[in-house]
Formats: C-alpha cells, structure tokens, sequence
C-alpha cells in the first residue's frame, strides 16, 4: 500500500499542473455551493438573531422592510421620521418599555445613534473602556468605530454636515468620547452612540450661543423688546459643547413634535404585546407597529428561494464538471496503458494497480477538500460580514 | 541460481487461426548466458512472457530451477516473477514521474510484502554505482540518454538479485557502442551474481559474448501465431 502512495504521489507531483488544474476544479465544485450556502445560512442567521431580540417596532408607514434595517442595522436608506409624542405614547402606555432611535446623522461614514441608555441594557452592550455618554454633546462608539478611526474614550468625532452647499443648515457638532463598546459582532460595533438631545442639536433643533446678556456680546443684538432679543449675524454660535457652554444650549419648541426614526417597543408580555399592535392596525394612525421578525422572514424567504435556485445550478454545474474529471481520469489511464502493463508484467497485482489510481483520485480530492474548507473557512470568517454590510447599508 | 526447463509446451493465443507456438524441449542450465535469435513477429516475446509466467501454456511445463512456474497460483506466481525473476525491455520502461534511484527500487515498490526499504536502497544505490550512474540517481528519466536508461532498466532487473534474467531486445533502441556496452553489462552482471540470462534479439553481432546461442526458428515450430504476436 505504501509503495502505491509513493507512486500516485510522485506521478501527482510530476504532472503538477494537470495535478493544479484538476484540484482547483474540484475544489471549486465543493467550495461554490458549499459557500454559497453557509454564507447565505450565516448572514439569514445573523439578520434574523438581532430581528429576534428586537420584539415590536414603531415607526412612520410606509416600507417596513425600510423602517426595520434603519432600526435594527442603521441602514444609510431612512424612512420618513415620526414625533417623538409616538415614543411618550408607547411608554405612556405602560404595555411596552419604549425605546427611541434617530439614525439620520452620521460621523465620518458611521451612523449616529441618538437613542437612551436604556438601548445598551436592551441590546447588553458591555463598555471595553471608559463610561456612557452622561452630557449632552457626549458620545459612545462601537468597536468598529475605534478600530477605524482610530479613537478612544477621551478622543472625539465630529457629525457630518449633510450638505457643504447649504450656509444655513446644519453646523457639524464636535462630540466628545466617553467609552467604547465590547465588540458584539452586530451593527453596533459600527455606530456612534448620542443621547436623543444630542442628535436634536446635531440637527439644529437645540443650540448654543453667547448669552446676549452679557458685556461681551452687546454687539451682537439687533433689536430688543419686552420679550425677546434678536440677535444678528455676528452672535457666536457652538460647535462643541462644553462644560463651560453647557447650559448655554437650549431647545426652541415643543420636544414632542422633535423628530425619531423609530421606537422600539419591548412589550411586558404576550398579551401586552397584542394589546400594543391593535392599537396601530387602524388606519387613522400615522405610524406602523412591525414585528421585526416577520419583516425579515418574508425577506429571507425571497433570499433562500433565490439561493436554491443557485445551489441547484452550482449543483449541476458540480455534475458536469464531475464528468469531465472522470473523462480526463479514464483518458489517463488510456495514456498510462502501457506503465500499468510494464508494471503487471513486472509482478504487481490489479489491486495494486487499483490501488495506485485510487491513491491518486484520493489525493486530488482529500487536497480539494482541504482547500475548500479553508477557503470556506475564510469566506465565512470574512464574507458574512461583508454581506451583512451589503444587505444593511 | 535458476536453470530454465521447458517440456511440450504449447501456446495459442485466442483467435489465432493455426496451431500456435510448439516446444518439445528446452533446457538452459542454471547460470548461462543464451541468446535466442530469430525474425520478428516469430514469438521471441511470447516465449520470454511464458517463461516469466505472465502467459501460461496450454498444455505443457515450465520449470525455473525446481519450481514449475505454470503451476503456481496467479499470486504466487507474481511474487516469483517479483522475487526470482529480473526483466529489461527494449523501451526500458522507466517511469519518468520517479527518480533513477526510485526506478530502481520499483520492484520493491510494487511487492506489498517486501520488507523495509533500507536495504533495498543500499542495493540499488551499489547498482547504480556499479553502472556509473551514482551522479544521476535523483535525476528524472527522460533527462538520461538512451543507454543510459538502459542502464538503469538492468539495475532495476537486478535489485532482487534474481535468479534468472530475461531481456527481451534491450538493444533495439540503442546505438552499436550503447547495445555492445549493454550486452557486456548484462552478461557481467550474471555471471557476478550467478544468473541464469536469456536474452532475445535479432541483432547477430552481438552473439560473441554468448555462451549459447539458440536459433528461435529451429527450437520452436510456429503456425497462425498471429493477433497479438509482438516479436
């Protein structure tokens, strides 16, 4: 048996490149439905994990699909946004713990979270360094974040303009870092963390500027009465807050008409649960309550149908090429007729002969095999992520 | 030591349309050197083949020193030809996947029950040093001239210190200087380890190193011996 190895070894190592061709196309034919399967199975699985642990969302109607994967992955794409009364409506109602979301800014291509601490409880987000935002203009970021940019507690980001070409619009909010998260292997690890307020003032509904009170900003008052003082356009307005400017920062208007992208509803139990979803199923109600679950399976069916329909062409594909080794295979054995007569002739056996083809075939399919588990390995170490992000922003 | 004994042996291949090949006796004693000569295509070959138990006659006897080689069963008959038996091809037959040395050991390779390769790597390593060929040991093949793959062909039939060596044309590939080496080498080879050598070919100036000469035409009695006659 040993001396058949050795023989079907070396004349694989001799025909190296036929030995190459044949291994790549065999571990092609185990890695691509292979692949295509685990990576579609990993990536439903982690869609479906974070839509699991997500129980009801409320949001503005329209696209569910489009309200889910801005809540659950911050994707880029956002649906129109709700009052924040939506969000006192839910808690108010005391069937749900309430949770509220506002995505729409973000910081250097990561999206800005506003939200309330109660979110790291409900997703049990774990501080790596450092603590939570406590201040407004203060903000936590996720472990992707700090790896990228480079940014630890202490460090700071600044919120990106939605437009250069607009003077009026938003200024850019320099924030400072209070902690970075564990990393969770989620869109998490992705985002910069705010409270609710401080995203209101990201988007310009609070601000800060000199009190016009004061000695030093005189100059900037262009009229006053009884009961106001307009300021012109040389007021000096913050960009970052600050312990010193704190509690000059200040909201105009009613915060129940500010602006989320969602709420998430953690309902106390089942019936609370049902109770809370009858009360968006009438048609007068401008928001939609979703079962996050439910959005993503309708979405995954689509995905797995399509994926079938792939396999099975991968699958055939497979057949195929399985044909064209046996051919090539059964070709070489017509061409090595005579080595196998040579070696008969010598005295070795059929079995041994057998043995000497089968050590080969074993060869090329055990290196295929091996190839592709690695590279499935590495697709699914690497890939999955990349999908996700694919599908979510 | 092995002398060659065959008595009223009789071979046909199938589909042939005469008798076949006939011989009524043969007897080569142990450690001569006898050249069988003859014209092509008139079963220089099959003889060889039936002496080395690959064909079995039908009826009739072949006896290689005291064992009749027809009589043994397909896989003692393979361990014998492994064993007792040293074979060279005209087209040497080396396997250009394995290197000189390897090519040498091939018997060993093939025979399951050999034991460990260590002697057996010394042996060939004292062949090749005895044809001039250390330096080519981990050479391939087909980087070799011809006489000298010849070379290496009759290292390989002798690893096992065979008892007989039958040499079927080792000289029709090769250039008169390489075929009188090759006959010299073979013959050297022999009679240092006591072999007994059939040799075929139809090349007579190559007769003078033999103590025997058998003419095929006259020792076998041939008719229809056609379909897959090689020589």
């Amino acid at each position: 048996m040993r001396g058949a190895l050795k023989l079907g070894w070396r004349y694989l190592a001799y025909h190296r490149f036929k030995t190459a061709v044949l291994v790549a196309a065999v571990t092609l034919m185990i890695f691509l439905p292979a692949a295509t399967r685990l990576l579609v199975t990993d990536s439903a699985a982690a869609l479906t994990a974070r839509a699991a642990a997500t129980p009801l969302l409320v949001g503005a109607r329209g696209s569910e699909l489009e309200l889910v994967l801005n809540a659950l992955y911050f994707h880029a794409e956002r649906p129109p946004e709700i009052p924040h009364a939506v969000f006192e409506a839910v808690r108010g109602s005391g069937l749900a713990e309430a949770i509220p979301l506002y995505t729409r800014f973000q910081s250097r291509g990561s999206p800005i979270v506003g939200t309330s601490l109660d979110y790291f409880t409900f997703r049990g987000l774990e501080l790596a360094e450092g603590r939570l935002m406590g201040l407004l203009g203060e903000c936590v970021i996720g472990a992707g974040v700090a790896r990228r940019h480079g940014v630890g507690a202490g460090g700071s980001l600044v919120s990106s303009p939605e437009t250069v070409f607009d003077l009026a619009g938003v200024y850019p909010l320099k924030m400072k870092v209070t902690g970075v998260l564990e990393p969770a292997g989620t869109p998490d690890d992705e985002a910069v963390f705010v409270d609710l307020r401080t995203a209101w003032v990201i988007h310009g509904l609070g601000h800060g500027h000199q009190d016009l009170e004061q000695a030093g900003a005189r100059g900037a008052v262009l009229s006053r009465s009884e009961e106001s003082i307009t300021a012109n356009a040389s007021l000096v307005q913050y960009n970052e807050i600050t312990p010193d400017n704190v509690r000059e920062f200040h909201f105009h208007g009613d915060t129940s008409g500010f602006p989320l992208s969602a709420v998430i509803a953690v309902p106390q139990d089942e019936k609370s649960g049902t109770l809370l979803r009858g009360r968006y199923r009438d048609e007068g109600v401008q928001e939609q309550l979703v079962v996050p679950y439910a959005v993503l399976g309708d979405l995954l069916e689509t995905v797995f149908t399509v994926q079938n329909y792939v396999v099975l062409g991968l699958v055939m594909l497979s057949l195929a090429t399985i044909a064209v080794i046996t051919l090539v295979f059964l070709l070489s054995q017509q061409l090595r007729r005579g080595e196998f007569f040579t070696l008969r002739r010598m005295g070795a056996s059929r079995g041994f002969i057998a043995l000497l083809v089968a050590s080969e075939i074993t060869f090329v399919f055990a290196g295929s095999l091996l190839l592709a588990a690695v590279m499935t390995w590495v697709v699914r170490a690497y890939a999955t992520k990349f999908l996700l992000e694919l599908v979510t922003f | 030591m092995a002398g060659v004994r065959i008595s009223g042996l009789h071979f046909r291949y199938p589909g042939a349309r005469g008798f076949g090949m006939r011989i009524d006796a043969l007897e080569v004693p142990a450690g001569e050197c006898v050249a069988i000569v003859g014209p092509s295509g008139s079963g220089k070959t099959t003889l060889l083949s039936l002496v080395a138990g690959i064909l079995l006659p039908d009826p009739g006897e072949v006896r290689i020193g005291d064992q009749a080689i027809s009589r043994l069963s397909d896989s003692d008959r393979r361990r014998f030809r492994i064993d007792r038996i040293g074979q060279v091809f005209q087209a040497f037959e080396l396997l250009n996947y394995l290197t000189v040395a390897e090519n040498v050991l091939l018997p060993r390779l093939i025979d399951p029950a050999a034991g460990p390769l260590t002697e057996a790597r010394q042996r060939a390593a004292e062949l090749l040093a005895d044809v001039g060929l250390t330096a080519k040991a981990d050479e391939r093949p087909d980087r070799l001239s011809h006489g000298e793959r010849q070379r290496v062909a009759v290292c390989r039939a002798m690893l096992n210190r065979p008892g007989l060596i039958l040499a079927d044309e080792p000289t029709g590939n090769l250039d008169q200087v390489n075929k009188q080496t090759v006959v010299d080498l073979l013959i050297r080879q022999a009679q240092t380890h006591g072999s007994t050598l059939l040799m075929v070919t139809h090349d007579r100036s190559l007769l003078a190193a033999f103590g025997r000469v058998i003419d095929f035409s006259e020792l076998a009695r041939t008719e229809g011996f056609a379909p897959e006659a090689g020589s």
